[in-house]
């Protein structure tokens, strides 16, 4: 069979496919669409059934789409150019590593020369810091099964931004010579250095269930389960586990460095990861009717 | 910036969503603007008065903030109201919009004027209270107007014709303004944190001012096309006058 393709701006026809069967899948049509202009790689092309309809997955069939004899057209957009989501991760990531060491080794052009000494604390925060993005980063390129393969490009900027500037905001001040240990030495050091290893190994727990949960190459959701490792038992309460954790994480380490900056991010990771939650809380229970009620997004029982 | 203000609440540009103010609320919005219309008349009124008695430099201009200091505070103070007015949806604007614009004009009242005399007495600052004062008053007595359904076109022509004129005097009487506070700033090291502190933080106030400058550049063009797209929308060089509702 034959297939329109329009422009979903101003319902042009691009072009006409033909030797088109019902089993061709939407990524089939989109690796066509490419042969012929050599521009609109697949991650770029959105295929919709309306101008403004649902974007259409990859995998689905041209029979599943229904189109009627006769009118069986479909409306492209181009999405502008993509960056592979793992890239984006590896460099929004990495940037905070070496922010933060940057400023670790109390460089004289920042500092000035000094001479003053460094309370423990000070590296205890540097090791937290550096083992969450390595561990991050380790996560991208292990672990993490994305559900897209691309982003627009202009996000690389907004998140680079975000993540290594917050990184050179706190790693500023935590390693300043100027800098001012806890309030309660010890007593507030140690106990959160040990709530942030916890929410560490909470996160990588979650991670690697969800990972589980995907059999590799593929999209598959699923409802998240408790496992057999302790640190996931919080999926009976919250949608979004790993965020709690990551919250914790972050809240920990403002405790362990009393730093008002780590104060800052830590709210602002916190902001953001809720909307993601409430998000993916609101997919869940539109995917799965028996979506247990009771789990809330990111917050047991509260939010 | 807050000069213009007609890049405002009830910016004809957004259509209604809302169904409109209850009738309790529509009470509470008309006695709003009356009294803040009467406010900045008053304002106005000691403003030309105090130049009157003190025609001339430096005093016309150096006494000007001294004079209308406890008017312009209240009036100018109440507009916090507005936000209050969005966020409960009486009034179609976008609330963080009006949080921002009214936010930027008590910031230059309470925290630019008021704690530095060097801004007080500045040509900066008798600029902008004269810019703001007949803006205010032609935007009040406008919304109470439209309020009582009844919209004089020469009060709107007048909004959306002013502003051509008073944002850029308004804007350029607020960057003098900071400007004059800036070296105080700096020596008082007034609001700022330094290290060492138990938040292990640090702020200054006189380069957060700077920033403050610099917002302009980029906010300042746009809120300004934006009333000039306005007004080609809503008195558009139309010549007739047409007098509607």
């Amino acid at each position: 069979m034959e297939i329109e393709i329009l422009h979903a701006k101003s319902g042009k026809q691009i072009t006409r496919l033909d030797h088109v069967d019902n089993y061709s899948t939407v990524l089939d049509l989109k690796k066509w669409i490419y042969k012929q202009f050599p521009r609109y790689y697949p991650a770029r092309q959105s295929l919709r059934l309306e101008p403004k309809g649902r974007n259409l997955s990859d995998e689905e069939t041209v029979r599943s789409l229904d189109l009627r004899v006769g009118d069986r057209k479909l409306y492209l957009r181009d999405l502008g150019p993509q960056i592979g989501w793992k890239t984006v991760f590896l460099c929004e990531y990495a940037g905070p590593i070496f922010a933060y060491l940057l400023f670790y080794l109390r460089p004289a052009f920042i500092y000035g020369v000094t001479k003053t000494k460094t309370h423990p604390v000070v590296h205890i925060a540097f090791a937290c810091w550096t083992f969450h993005y390595v561990k991050r980063v380790l996560e991208t390129q292990f672990v993490h099964r994305f559900s897209h393969g691309t982003m627009p490009i202009r996000n690389i900027f907004k998140n680079c931004t975000y993540y290594w500037g917050f990184a050179a905001f706190v790693a500023y001040y935590i390693n300043h010579p100027l800098y001012t240990p806890p309030a309660y030495g010890d007593l507030q050091v140690y106990p959160a250095l040990a709530g942030f290893v916890i929410n560490e190994l909470g996160n990588l727990s979650i991670h690697l269930a969800f990972m589980n949960m995907r059999p590799p190459g593929t999209k598959t959701r699923s409802i998240p389960y408790p496992t057999g490792n302790p640190f996931t038992s919080l999926f009976s309460l919250v949608s979004c586990p790993n965020y709690t954790y990551e919250v914790g994480s972050w809240v920990c380490f403002t405790v362990m460095t009393q730093c008002f900056p780590a104060l800052l991010f830590t709210i602002a990771g916190f902001y953001q990861m809720t909307l993601w939650a409430i998000g993916k809380h609101r997919n869940y229970l539109k995917e799965f009717s028996n979506y247990p009620r009771s789990r809330k997004p990111i917050i047991p029982f509260l939010l | 910036m807050a000069a213009g203000g007609k890049a405002g609440p009830k910016s004809p540009s957004k259509p209604r969503a809302v169904p409109g103010p209850g009738p309790l609320a529509h009470g509470w919005l008309v006695l709003y603007n009356i009294v803040l219309t009467a406010g900045w008349i008053a304002v106005l009124y000691v403003y030309i008065v105090h130049v009157l008695n003190n025609p001339s430099p430096p005093e016309v201009y150096s006494g000007i903030y001294d004079s209308v200091e406890v008017v312009l505070k209240v009036f100018q103070s109440l507009a916090l109201l507005e936000i209050v007015h969005a966020a409960l949806g009486i009034v179609p604007s976008n609330v963080l919009l009006t949080a921002f614009q009214v936010f930027s004009r008590v910031f230059l009242l309470w925290g630019v004027a008021h704690p530095f005399k060097e801004a007080q007495t500045s040509l900066g600052m008798s600029l902008c209270i004269a810019a703001w004062t007949i803006t205010e008053i032609i935007r009040y007595s406008f919304y109470t107007f439209a309020l009582l359904k009844m919209k004089p076109y020469v009060l709107q022509w007048c909004r959306y014709t002013f502003f051509i004129v008073l944002y850029p005097i308004g804007v350029s009487g607020e960057l003098l303004a900071i400007y004059s506070a800036l070296t105080p700033a700096a020596e008082q090291k007034a609001f700022s944190l330094e290290m060492p502190n138990p938040l292990n933080f640090s702020f200054y106030y006189h380069y957060f001012l700077v920033g403050g400058m610099l917002t302009y550049i980029p906010v300042f063009p746009q809120l300004y096309f934006h009333m000039v797209r306005q007004r080609r929308k809503i008195i558009g060089g139309v010549t007739k006058v047409v007098k509607k509702e």
